[in-house]
């Protein structure tokens, strides 16, 4: 998977560098492959912004398709060329030290600057996975910086393929935390869990008694294991002053199991019938 | 009109601070790499402060609109602690070439010690290598003479003044600084550096090239807001609007631009990828909007203008 990764990233810098900047970057690869030092992949990171500039990679429908059935759903967004360049370097080096290359990722994330946090955390999409890894990941997600928690978290396989139930979790919680989007979770729905479930309502019922705002997006993780109590939750939600909790919650009954969810869709009916057109979804929610 | 403090310990600095700065008036600072008034005993805790100042203070700058650079080196103080001083001269490399770091700095001397000659040396030997400019820190005691070393060092090692900012100037010192070609920087400290109204004073007599403003804000009793103070008061006093910007803006970016790594348009019109990630919520093309001082504590009524 490696090598077809690193070849289409490879592209992906060759349809947008000058030949200038592809032989700089060929060159630094050389180095690395057959004498270089750590101290050399240092400097190559730390020149890549220098050499190749920080422009957004423009990618077509057909580029971020690769993307996903090469990795694992893996959706290409938000990337400029010097990430992809650092990313290709990583891939390149991962291949040349196989089992350096946990430590050496630990080791670069450690001394990261902002941006080379945000890049090597969006890079675990891709990289080959090792428990010293799978560790940084750890950090990443601990962190206070949002853009670096959302490299992890948003348009990335690796939590879903990866992340045992408590950390994902609580990677869902601190989402909300930090006011950041499920939507861009890969594989929400298919890891929802019943655990889950039950700490977002409990999370809704502290924000209810503190008087704050709710992200409808919450009621996502919960419709599936909406009973009981649960229930009662989501018929609340659906009684809101705010459309988009109304609309949120509708959303989540429809996934509920339980008896009663029937009798309260049927006082929204446009709604349901926005639901069935497709007009509101998930990714469509109201403001 | 927009500023630049080029140098303050954000570090030590509470949000209440950014934004204050922010509505002064400010659309970047550079954060030296100093010590932190307790001193470092392991390698460890300075590699986890640079990547503090490289990392965490960069995005915490960000989410009041503020650009954040930072300057990389060993201090004078802590270069007196030998082991600590080789392990550190042994990590610099890894960061000197990072993002945002616009100079080797704060180096020089303290105590003028033997130690401190050395790592100072070492350290302007990086600064050629990697081709950044030089921020020095001249001494708090024996200010002048360490400041005459200070340059005459920096020529031994073959330095063009152009790319040396001699940074806590007074009035004993500027004149050889300026008329030795380096940079003189003044940083508007209450108490033991610079006051504002001394540093109109200065304007007054040497005009406003290679000259720049500073706050040195940090862990002590300081103020975030010299620069935009003694802008203003410049200002107030007389001084032409052209030549508070070259100071308190224009000087500092044309000096530390030198770099490479510190561009006008990084707040002007950042790039695409740090909107998305870094900026969101914060609009920092604010070029034409009136600064306004505001004391940190929000109390509006209680603007003291003058730093002594």
């Amino acid at each position: 998977m490696n090598k077809a990764i690193s070849t289409l990233l490879y592209s992906w810098i060759e349809a947008q560098a000058t030949p200038a900047q592809l032989d700089w970057l060929q060159q630094r690869k050389a180095l690395l492959t057959t004498a270089g030092t750590n101290r050399d992949l240092h400097i190559s990171l730390g020149l890549i912004p220098r050499k190749m500039g920080r422009s957004d990679l423009i990618l077509n429908q057909s580029q971020t398709d690769n993307a996903q059935s090469l990795a694992d759903n893996w959706r290409a967004t938000g990337w400029s060329i010097d990430m992809a360049a650092r990313c290709w370097l990583l891939l390149e080096q991962a291949a040349i030290d196989p089992d350096g290359f946990g430590q050496l990722f630990q080791s670069l994330c450690r001394t990261a600057d902002l941006n080379e946090s945000i890049t090597y955390y969006k890079a675990t999409a891709v990289l080959p996975y090792s428990e010293a890894l799978d560790w940084q990941i750890g950090e990443g997600l601990r962190s206070n910086m949002r853009a670096v928690f959302e490299a992890i978290t948003h348009n990335n396989p690796y939590p879903y393929k990866h992340f045992e139930q408590n950390r994902w979790n609580h990677m869902v919680l601190k989402a909300l935390f930090v006011e950041s989007k499920l939507a861009p979770i890969i594989g929400l729905d298919e890891r929802a869990n019943a655990e889950l479930a039950h700490t977002l309502c409990d999370y809704a019922h502290e924000r209810w008694a503190a008087s704050r705002t709710i992200s409808p997006e919450l009621w996502r993780c919960v419709g599936p294991f909406a009973t009981d109590k649960l229930f009662d939750d989501l018929v609340r939600a659906s009684c809101s002053e705010q459309v988009s909790q109304r609309a949120a919650a509708v959303l989540a009954l429809q996934q509920s199991p339980d008896p009663r969810a029937p009798n309260i869709l049927s006082k929204h009916p446009q709604m349901v019938q926005k639901i069935a057109t497709n007009t509101l979804s998930w990714q469509a929610l109201p403001d | 009109m927009m500023f630049i403090d080029p140098h303050a310990h954000m570090i030590s600095r509470v949000t209440d601070d950014y934004e204050a700065m922010a509505a002064s008036g400010v659309v970047a600072v550079i954060e030296p790499a100093f010590w932190l008034g307790q001193p470092r005993t392991h390698v460890g805790t300075y590699i986890d402060y640079l990547s503090s100042i490289l990392g965490f203070e960069r995005f915490r700058a960000a989410q009041f609109g503020i650009r954040h650079y930072c300057t990389i080196g060993l201090n004078s103080k802590e270069a007196n602690n030998e082991p600590l001083a080789e392990a550190v001269m042994d990590i610099l490399p890894q960061f000197v070439l990072k993002e945002g770091v616009v100079a080797i700095g704060e180096i020089g001397y303290d105590e003028q010690t033997e130690l401190e000659d050395r790592y100072f040396r070492l350290q302007l030997d990086l600064a050629k290598e990697v081709d950044l400019p030089v921020m020095i820190h001249t001494p708090h005691r024996d200010k002048k003479r360490g400041t005459t070393r200070s340059m005459d060092v920096c020529e031994e090692h073959g330095i063009d003044p152009s790319m040396v900012i001699v940074d806590h100037n007074n009035e004993e010192t500027v004149r050889e600084v300026l008329d030795r070609g380096y940079w003189a920087a003044f940083s508007i400290y209450p108490s033991t550096k610079m006051g504002n109204a001394r540093m109109v004073d200065i304007l007054l007599e040497y005009g406003g090239e290679r000259i720049i403003v500073d706050s040195a804000c940090d862990w002590g009793i300081s103020d975030p807001l010299g620069v935009a103070k003694t802008a203003q008061l410049a200002l107030e006093k007389g001084i032409p609007k052209e030549q508070v910007e070259l100071v308190c803006y224009r000087n500092a970016l044309n000096a530390y631009g030198q770099s490479g790594q510190m561009n006008e348009s990084d707040w002007l019109d950042p790039p695409s990828i740090d909107q998305r990630t870094l900026f969101e919520g914060n609009s920092i093309l604010r070029g034409g909007r009136e600064p306004v001082i505001k004391n940190a504590t929000n109390d509006d009524t209680n603007t003291d203008l003058l730093i002594e």
